[in-house]
């Protein structure tokens, strides 16, 4: 019986084995592939480099949100920090790729890190309202400094640049299908990175707290530190995605560091569905598709958008692929 | 010289009662269901916009009492159509439907009125000018502080005296409780949900008096509104009072010495509360944090 039991718990864990390495399969596949089947669906290459960097930076909130429980709803801060930071660099101090996303994840990042050492004892509706005032912070920096980050206009006049590597020089500024594969590539190391520290035993105790923050501090987990750490590594992802946005765009305005981007995150990781890992991704392409249609469609596309919060806090509240999952197993 | 402070003092303070007006209806809400209302500079918004239409049939009198009023019923309707949903559930429901609801607010206030700004008339003898002296405190800027005074000093009357007040008073504490003794505590949330959206109908109209109306003036006093919350602390709305009288005053004092850096004094003043004190002034350990 037991042994029966066993065998059956075996190929049950082999196949759902096989079933999660054919979704990964599907998933690389369909990226990796994505300007050759986009334009057929009317998609073309730069909406698909804005789907991975904008779901790379709902993936990072969700790094926090699903995984540890926070709720950071101010996290464009450290994307538009990561953005200026990689602009700034561009324009002023070097003409290297490389060196600009460097500067911005790590501006991004360590202010991200000194801040949240502020707050990491806070919880639920007051974290979320003095993450969203930290944002705000550096909106008015971003906003005001205007001899440096050109104010309002945003900071423009800085391009990326070929990357260098050493035998030849890929043009990505010309070349978009370029940038995609090395956005993708970007975008590829991140997520790796992710899912390994989610396997770790540091990812499970995220995962501990958030299932009992009670639970786990009386186990003896520093919950407090841990959470820092998420937060911290959670803002150099994000600040690294912005960076990838600036040389995306060749262009960083205030408006990215801005509450109402933090609310987009959020709204990307909850609508794709925020328990999952790739729920983000999913929700970050359906969120730019539809903001790149309605906004084609009428100048009032913030009206739909903001019906679409509604629509996914009254009846997605698990996301399109916890949705989904909940109908194939009823 | 001294002119110059004084009348940035009182700009401090006018703004100040306005973040207070504010920041108090986001605060009810805040303490007594857990939910922080971005779409409350929405609801300023429309009731400024509500109080524009009606002045044509009602004069500015009308106006000022009518459409407080009709924002707190638009303002119940919602709470009872969508908020009531995400009461008790992860804050995270909360703060994306509100959200959701200032952008609707917000391009719905565009579409209905128009993306221009528009005028809201104030009776000639407020525009005044009281003396020459100080050419600033006009007989309108007397009135809103008054009519702040006057409202707070009732509101917390009516927190402190009446049976509801306390009821409110006692669910901020301890809602559980509350409901075990047999109170009413949905009837209790949507009262307390009208009054907050009544304060933000009537900052909105008196904001259009001064300010002019504009689709967008929500979301600019939405943030200061935040902080004086976050200065003052979580759960004392006589801290919360404090906070947008501070944060007003330091806001206009600063623009002596440096207007640019006005807006940015307040976070300054947040981020060293945050770090001396991080319950608030006048927060207690604990509160929802």
């Amino acid at each position: 019986m037991s042994v029966a039991a066993g065998k059956v718990a075996t190929v049950d864990a082999d196949r759902e084995r096989t079933r999660k390495l054919a979704i990964l399969a599907a998933i690389w596949g369909a990226l990796a592939l994505a300007p050759f089947w986009m334009p057929y669906l009317g998609g073309y290459t730069a909406l698909g480099t804005r789907v991975l960097v904008l779901g790379l930076g709902a993936m990072s909130v969700n790094f926090l949100l699903g995984f540890t429980g926070v709720l950071s709803f101010g996290h464009a801060a450290w994307f538009g920090l990561g953005a200026y930071g990689c602009g700034l660099v561009l324009r002023y101090v070097a003409h290297s790729t490389s060196l600009g996303i460097l500067a911005g994840t790590v501006l991004g990042g360590i202010l991200g890190a000194i801040l949240g050492a502020l707050i990491v004892r806070r919880r639920g509706v007051y974290f979320a309202m003095v993450t969203i005032a930290y944002g705000q912070v550096f909106y008015y920096i971003a906003f005001q400094w205007s001899s440096l980050t050109g104010g309002d206009d945003g900071l423009r006049d800085f391009q990326r640049a070929p990357l260098d590597l050493g035998v030849t020089s890929v043009d990505i500024l010309y070349n978009s299908t370029a940038f995609y594969y090395f956005v993708l590539i970007c975008f590829a190391l991140v997520v790796v990175i992710m899912g390994f520290i989610l396997r770790s035993p540091f990812g499970r105790t995220m995962i501990a707290i958030r299932e009992n923050e009670r639970r786990a501090r009386f186990l003896g987990i520093p919950v407090d530190f841990h959470i820092w750490i998420a937060f911290t590594l959670s803002c150099f992802f994000m600040a690294f995605a912005g960076s990838l946005y600036a040389l995306l765009n060749n262009f960083a305005d205030p408006l990215g560091l801005h509450y109402s981007q933090s609310g987009n995150f959020v709204i990307m990781a909850v609508l794709g569905g925020m328990r999952k890992f790739w729920g983000p991704l999913l929700g970050a392409a359906v969120f730019v598709v539809l903001q790149d249609y309605v906004s084609s469609m009428t100048v009032n596309w913030q009206f739909f958008i903001g019906l679409l919060f509604v629509a996914v806090v009254l009846f997605f509240p698990r996301g399109l692929l916890g949705f989904f999952q909940q109908r194939g197993q009823a | 010289m001294i002119q110059l402070i004084l009348f940035n003092v009182t700009n401090g303070l006018i703004i100040g009662a306005f973040y207070v007006l504010m920041a108090l209806g986001l605060s009810l809400i805040l303490n007594l269901s857990n939910v922080i209302n971005f779409a409350h500079g929405g609801f300023l918004v429309v009731g400024g916009y509500i109080a524009y239409t009606l002045e044509p049939y009602l004069g500015f009198w009308g106006a000022l009492v009518a459409s407080p009023f009709l924002t707190a019923i638009l303002g119940l309707a919602i709470e009872r159509v969508l908020i009531r949903r995400v009461y008790g559930r992860d804050p995270l429901y909360s703060l994306l439907l509100t959200f959701g609801l200032a952008f609707v607010f917000e391009d719905g206030t565009r579409y209905i009125w128009g993306a221009q700004g528009k005028p809201f008339t104030v009776p000639a003898f407020l525009t005044q000018p009281l003396s020459n002296e100080l050419f600033f405190i006009t007989g309108y800027r007397l009135f809103m502080v008054a009519v702040v005074a006057v409202v707070v000093t009732g509101l917390f009357l009516l927190l402190r005296h009446t049976r509801m007040g306390i009821r409110i008073r006692a669910g901020t504490l301890d809602l559980d409780t509350v409901s075990a003794l047999g109170v009413n505590v949905r009837a209790l949330r949507s009262l307390n949900f009208g009054v907050g959206i009544f304060l933000a109908g009537l900052s909105g109209v008196l904001a259009g008096g001064q300010l002019g109306l504009e689709p967008t003036m929500g979301a600019g006093l939405l943030m200061p509104s935040f902080i004086a919350i976050i200065v003052g602390g979580v759960g004392s709305l006589i801290g919360t009072l404090v906070g947008g009288l501070l944060i007003g005053v330091a806001a206009g004092l600063t623009a002596v010495v440096m207007p640019q850096a006005s807006e940015a004094v307040i976070y300054v003043m947040m981020a060293i509360v945050l770090l001396v004190r991080p319950r608030g002034l006048l927060g207690e350990e604990g509160m929802l944090t």
